[in-house]
């Protein structure tokens, strides 16, 4: 029996171990960027986001005073100083370039002819010598220190302000809202006739909808620049409000289809024995019960259209005033190489939205995943 | 500030005239066929027969303009020259398969199909394993779930902090290259890395999809009755055994749904492609290829609709199994 406890102990050990680093694995990425959206341009090129949260060491080199700056006291020629700046802290000091750290803080070392230097903790030098100095550049002390890990808000001022995103996230939302409230109200009707009522065609419908399902966005962004294009809609909000009800029905109908027809036989019925009409029982009992399959596709919806890029580039055009987040980040990847800080910034805004949405909803999004894979499919 | 006053006057709009027609086209439907009075029951039956076309009239529209209506039109234009002036019969599909740069992008989704599919469903499926019985389970999977809510090019900025290259003798800020280097090996430009910069795009899909997999999966792990894993290990089966001789075949019509879904997902495959390497060395896939010929320099619109039948055509299968499975499961 002991022999099986000590099995099972180390089995579940494992299994936290390995779902532990697999949970690591997943969420490393998305953590990189949003520690790098905290660092100044020079930080990102200069060492990996892994390292920023650890001082980080440095080397360099400091000159003493001149002769001119030298005092005397207890019979000595004296230069005084400090080699630290900011909020660097001394690690080790040296003499020369190939030994930046070869003594410690506090110690005190012969140069020549008598000079002594020491480099206290707290930076601060003292050069010493019995013979008056007489050099015009001062002696080089080189140094290693240490930063401590430093983070900046800066970035998200600069790119809200500055850098349009402000512009390009007021535009996602116009584009998002209406995308997402419009079909449901056209696919909830739909689906309580394809769930309710009976007419002749009814599978066949529902099988059309089914098929619909997979039809390849790209096969339809031609033919409905065109369509938009003849009818006068032209490239423009109204055009991609349009084009992603139309992309989002045929799921939107199948969500609520599945959910609608798992509802209780006996309330509908009864209903209309009392003689309520198709319409009040439509509003009165299946929107308010269809609820959490309401709420599954809105989320769907959402965070599809928030982050398409496709349908976005197509249907609302590509200049500055235009663009969505995603067509930004998009320019950025490809313009500006070098503007790390900015990227990964606008990254982090542009994803925000749909994270907060994705960590508040999580349980409707799950049921309606579950809802569309598990009980249809 | 106006176009927030757009978009709620839009919502507004939209609202207001959804409800309107709904309501009433059945009050006129009503009013033509008013179900008491001496013809009551006739008028019922009547009415009942116009009233779901009502009902589905405005999403039959909006897939038929949306959906039906460019599958068609693309078959057409794919018959046609670039601007669609004159019928080209099979020209344009002829012209793709002995084209380079077309045969590179079908092979690539060949690969992306056998790769991503498999990897997110495994990934999934041991993920969904591992955190089930776990006190922090939840957690965990909501973090490995969290992937699918980014948008594919906001996975392709952050996976280019993870493969970003520098010079061997500078700091490494890629983390990749970074791990590689901590081994003693050389930095490699892995975007450029032909064949394999293939494997690395397929990655970042990988990353999104495997939440969505472990989501499903988890569910019917816990639907499987208990009663069979008992009876297993009380035959004495061990762990592994458990998982895949007696879970894994139980659960194998969800894993189909899974893969199938992914499958859809990953022949549509465009936006990571398109920001991270723009099908350049040997990257290119289907869909990007076909933005390319639609809207890059001069559209031809009969090569970009032939490349686009060739999508369609390619999850055509796929439809079909759908329509069947929903078709036994209305039965």
């Amino acid at each position: 029996m002991e022999g099986m406890a000590g099995q099972k102990s180390s089995l579940t050990w494992t299994v936290n171990i390995s779902a532990f680093l697999l949970v690591l694995l997943w969420t490393i990425p998305t953590l990189g960027l949003f520690v790098s959206s905290f660092r100044d341009r020079d930080q990102i090129s200069s060492s990996g986001w892994w390292q920023s949260f650890s001082a980080s060491e440095q080397t360099g080199f400091v000159r003493t005073g001149t002769a001119d700056d030298a005092t005397q006291a207890d019979g000595l020629n004296v230069i005084e100083g400090n080699v630290l700046e900011g909020d660097q802290s001394l690690v080790g000091w040296g003499v020369r370039a190939r030994e930046p750290a070869a003594f410690a803080p506090g110690e005190t070392t012969e140069i020549e002819d008598g000079w002594q230097l020491t480099v206290n903790e707290d930076g601060s030098y003292r050069l010493t010598s019995p013979q008056p100095f007489e050099m015009r550049r001062g002696e080089r002390i080189f140094t290693t220190t240490e930063v401590p890990p430093k983070f900046t808000t800066g970035n998200y001022r600069r790119v809200l302000t500055a850098e349009g995103l402000g512009r390009a996230f007021m535009n996602t939302l116009t584009v998002t809202i209406p995308a997402t409230v419009i079909p449901i109200l056209i696919a909830a009707f739909a689906a309580y006739a394809l769930a309710w009522m009976e007419f002749p065609g009814r599978a066949l419908l529902t099988a059309a909808v089914v098929g619909l399902l997979v039809v390849p966005l790209q096969v339809a962004l031609i033919p409905l620049l065109r369509l938009h294009n003849e009818l006068g809609i032209g490239k423009g909000y109204l055009g991609i409000w349009l084009a992603h009800t139309g992309f989002g029905l045929p799921l939107a109908v199948y969500l609520l289809r599945n959910y609608m027809v798992g509802l209780p036989r006996e309330v509908i019925e009864s209903a209309r024995v009392d003689g309520a009409t198709e319409f009040q029982i439509f509003r009165r009992i299946i929107l308010p019960l269809s609820f959490p399959a309401l709420a599954s596709f809105a989320i769907f919806q959402f965070l599809w259209v928030w982050n398409d890029l496709l349908v976005a580039t197509v249907f609302l055009g590509n200049t500055r005033e235009q663009l969505v987040m995603t067509g930004v980040l998009r320019e950025l990847m490809g313009s500006k190489g070098g503007e790390w800080e900015i990227l990964a910034t606008s990254a982090f805004i542009s994803i925000s939205v749909p994270l907060l949405v994705f960590f508040a909803m999580q349980k409707y999004l799950v049921r309606g995943l579950l809802a569309g894979s598990v009980k249809g499919g | 500030m106006e176009l927030l006053w757009l978009a709620i006057s839009t919502i507004a709009i939209g609202v207001f005239g959804c409800v309107a027609w709904f309501w009433g086209s059945n009050w006129v439907l009503d009013a033509i066929y008013p179900p008491r009075g001496p013809r009551a029951g006739d008028n019922i039956r009547k009415a009942g027969q116009i009233r779901p076309w009502l009902f589905l009239g405005p999403a039959i529209l909006f897939l038929g303009m949306y959906l039906v209506y460019p599958v068609i039109d693309s078959l057409w234009r794919s018959l046609h020259n670039s601007d669609g002036s004159r019928f080209v019969g099979m020209s344009n599909y002829v012209w793709a398969v002995g084209d380079g740069k077309f045969r590179e992008s079908m092979l690539n989704n060949m690969l992306w199909l056998l790769v991503v599919p498999a990897l997110s469903t495994l990934f999934g499926l041991v993920a969904a394993q591992l955190t089930d019985r776990l006190k922090w389970g939840n957690i965990g999977k909501s973090l490995i779930f969290m992937p699918m809510a980014i948008s594919f090019v906001g996975a392709g900025v952050i996976w280019k902090f993870i493969y970003e290259y520098r010079a061997a003798d500078e700091t490494q800020i890629g983390l990749l290259n970074w791990i590689v280097t901590k081994f003693g090996g050389d930095p490699q430009i892995w975007l450029t890395l032909i064949p394999w910069n293939n494997f690395f795009l397929m990655i970042v899909l990988v990353w999104i999809q495997t939440g969505f997999a472990m989501v499903i999966l988890s569910a019917a792990l816990r639907g499987i009755p208990e009663e069979t894993i008992e009876a297993a290990i009380l035959d004495g089966a061990s762990p592994l055994q458990v998982f895949f001789k007696i879970k894994v075949p139980q659960i194998m019509g969800t894993i189909a749904v899974v893969w199938t879904t992914i499958t859809i997902v990953v022949l549509k495959v465009f936006d990571i492609v398109f920001v991270m390497t723009n099908g350049q060395w040997g990257t290119q896939v289907l869909a990007n290829l076909m933005y390319d010929w639609m809207f890059r320099g001069t559209p031809d619109y009969g090569r970009g609709s032939a490349i686009a039948m060739v999508l369609m055509i390619l999850v055509t299968p796929i439809m079909v199994w759908n329509i069947y499975n929903a078709r036994k499961e209305v039965r």
